[in-house]
């Protein structure tokens, strides 16, 4: 048993019909955590012997025939999702000793199912960024290639399944913060459709835009764990109503009657030639399956990042006013009075970009200026909405690259915060109307830096784009090729 | 487009944040960039659109009110770095 190619679905598979135990699965997936680990960093905290703790209960329900599919399954957690004990800093100074006295629905749910959970992992501080370089904890390293960012904020979420520290990982994704990691990293990530999945314990940066999903080995892991996840929560008042479905069913539908739309805004000026390449072939891979591919249009792509650098730091700049230095656990123990006391903490436990985002997002609420920024965009956002909704008339799922570029060099865009912004363009969108995304391995840069295909559908439609992104799988070949961390 | 550091320090004051002289003059620099890419929506006539809150058609969302288990005093104080048992202790405001 190979654990660093190893799928949920063939290790719940071996361990139904007893060819090992979760114990035995969980301790191997710890060695190699000892093993890459120096050179990767995926994980804030690591928690090797709760984990075994919870191989023990695992193979105890499994004899009882207990458990869910996900029982024994060794799994990584972001640290901005909340875990009864275990300690969650959302990758910020400001929270390194904060120990969340309850579970997040999503752990409420693994843990029912006997889930095994090996450790929090590495983001950027409040899920701001896309390269994984502003975690106060440090940064993880693209493991197939050290010296690259492993993109962001759920860096370590796709950095730990690529590595083999873990069989799948949750990640959250407000601009495409699960999409984005997982196409540098070479793994499947899926933003579900926003409310699918409950976010309560899920530390909030964008209220409007958040949403938690899993990022897998395979498509069909990916099927598995949304099936784990998903359903509505009275805690939590965005999460739909929808019901149960079983995203594992039609997996092997083929494409004949998907008409997979390529958006012509997604291939402009910035893609690189070689993303470009990839993205093409797949698309031909979908045809050859029998898809029907026709161009389509979602003209207001272009203003999606100026939007979102609205709504995105006026939410957060709202949502981060709780930490005052009061509640949570890190404060400036020398201020002599109740204000000094909120900016001292404030000032000394965030990180830069985290301070940008909320000046941004303040400037853009205050008095005078609310209607040129923040309603202005909500408005453009109304017409970005009404681009899928027009565009889901005509096709079924859409298909575009990830990301305009392979993964850049750590700390080359250190100090062009700008240009980071700008390459979410393409993972943004679906955001700002709730669609939901999944980006899947779709090929190799020159330098064998990891290409992801994005695959967009309309709200609740998560079936077709595992159905559309499990043919991609199939017809590309590619599965299993693992780096090499050398 | 550009900001005034005293724009920066005034926003810094009500988002609570204190600023080194060297981080507002890079805060203002920054934001002005953002700022200044964020001017493309002028390109849009928004005029009659209404704005988007909420992307999905979720009204109310009612529930009995049905008293369930809660955190203790103690748990939900646990985090604060400094409590007497009953409550979060701040400097003196009055």
């Amino acid at each position: 048993m190979d654990v660093t190619t190893l799928t949920i679905h063939a290790a719940k598979d071996a361990l139904a019909r007893g060819e090992m135990t979760s114990v035995e699965l969980t301790r191997k997936v710890l060695d190699r955590i000892d093993a890459v680990e120096p050179k990767v960093n995926a994980f804030i905290t690591r928690t090797s012997e709760e984990a075994m703790a919870q191989a023990v209960q695992a193979d105890a329900m499994r004899s009882r025939g207990e458990g869910g599919p996900l029982c024994g399954i060794p799994l990584g957690i972001k640290d901005v999702i909340c875990t009864k004990g275990i300690r969650t800093t959302a990758g910020s100074k400001i929270l390194k000793d904060f120990i969340s006295p309850y579970d997040a629905t999503v752990m409420e749910k693994l843990n029912s199912q006997g889930a095994v959970c090996v450790g929090k992992l590495s983001m950027d501080e409040f899920a701001m960024g896309s390269g994984n370089e502003n975690c106060a904890f440090g940064t993880p390293h693209n493991p197939w290639n050290l010296d690259y960012i492993c993109g962001g904020s759920s860096g370590g979420s796709a950095a730990s399944v690529a590595a083999g520290e873990c069989l799948a990982s949750l990640g959250s994704d407000t601009g495409g913060s699960i999409r984005q990691p997982a196409s540098h990293c070479g793994v499947v990530g899926v933003k579900p459709t926003y409310g699918r999945v409950s976010r309560f314990g899920l530390l909030a940066f964008a209220s409007s835009l958040d949403q938690i999903g899993p990022l897998t080995r395979d498509v069909t892991d990916a099927a598995l764990m949304l099936n784990g996840l998903a359903g509505h929560d009275p805690r939590d008042s965005t999460s739909s109503r929808a019901g149960h479905e079983d995203y594992t069913e039609g997996l092997l539908a083929g494409m004949k009657g998907l008409t997979i739309g390529i958006p012509t805004e997604y291939f402009g000026a910035g893609l690189s030639l070689e993303v470009e390449k990839v993205i093409r072939h797949g698309i031909a891979v979908l045809q050859d399956a029998g898809a029907e591919v026709k161009e389509v249009s979602l003209p207001h792509t272009e203003y999606g990042v100026a939007a979102y650098y609205i709504i995105a730091p006026a939410e957060a700049s709202s949502n981060l006013a709780r930490y005052d230095g009061v509640r949570y656990t890190s404060r400036d123990m020398d201020a002599d009075s109740l204000i000094d006391l909120y900016r001292r903490s404030r000032s000394q436990g965030f990180g830069d970009e985290v301070k940008r985002r909320i000046l941004l997002g303040t400037y853009a609420l205050s008095s005078g200026y609310y209607d040129a920024y923040y309603k202005k965009a909500s408005q453009v956002r109304t017409l970005i909405v009404e681009d899928y909704k027009n565009v889901f008339k005509e096709c079924d799922v859409l298909v575009s690259p990830v990301t305009p570029t392979p993964a850049w060099k750590i700390g080359e865009k250190a100090s062009d915060p700008l240009s980071v912004y700008l390459s979410d363009a393409l993972t943004i969108p679906a955001n700002l109307a709730g669609v939901p995304g999944m980006s899947v391995p779709c090929g190799f840069s020159a330098s064998g830096l990891p290409i992801g295909m994005q695959l967009q559908a309309a709200h609740f439609a998560e079936k077709t784009l595992f159905r559309a992104g499990f043919n991609l799988e199939q017809g590309l070949g590619i599965q299993g090729k693992q780096p090499s961390l050398s | 487009m550009s900001i005034s550091k005293e724009e920066v320090e005034k926003v810094a004051r009500l988002a609570r944040l204190e600023l080194s002289p060297a981080e507002v003059e890079a805060m203002a620099e920054q934001m002005g960039t953002v700022l200044g890419y964020v001017a493309k929506l002028d390109e849009i006539d928004a005029t009659d659109i209404k704005p988007t809150t909420h992307v999905l058609d979720i009204e109310n969302s009612f529930r009995e009110d049905i008293v369930h288990p809660s955190l203790s005093q103690a748990e939900a104080l646990a985090n604060g770095p400094d409590q007497n048992g009953e409550a979060f202790v701040v400097p003196r405001i009055i």
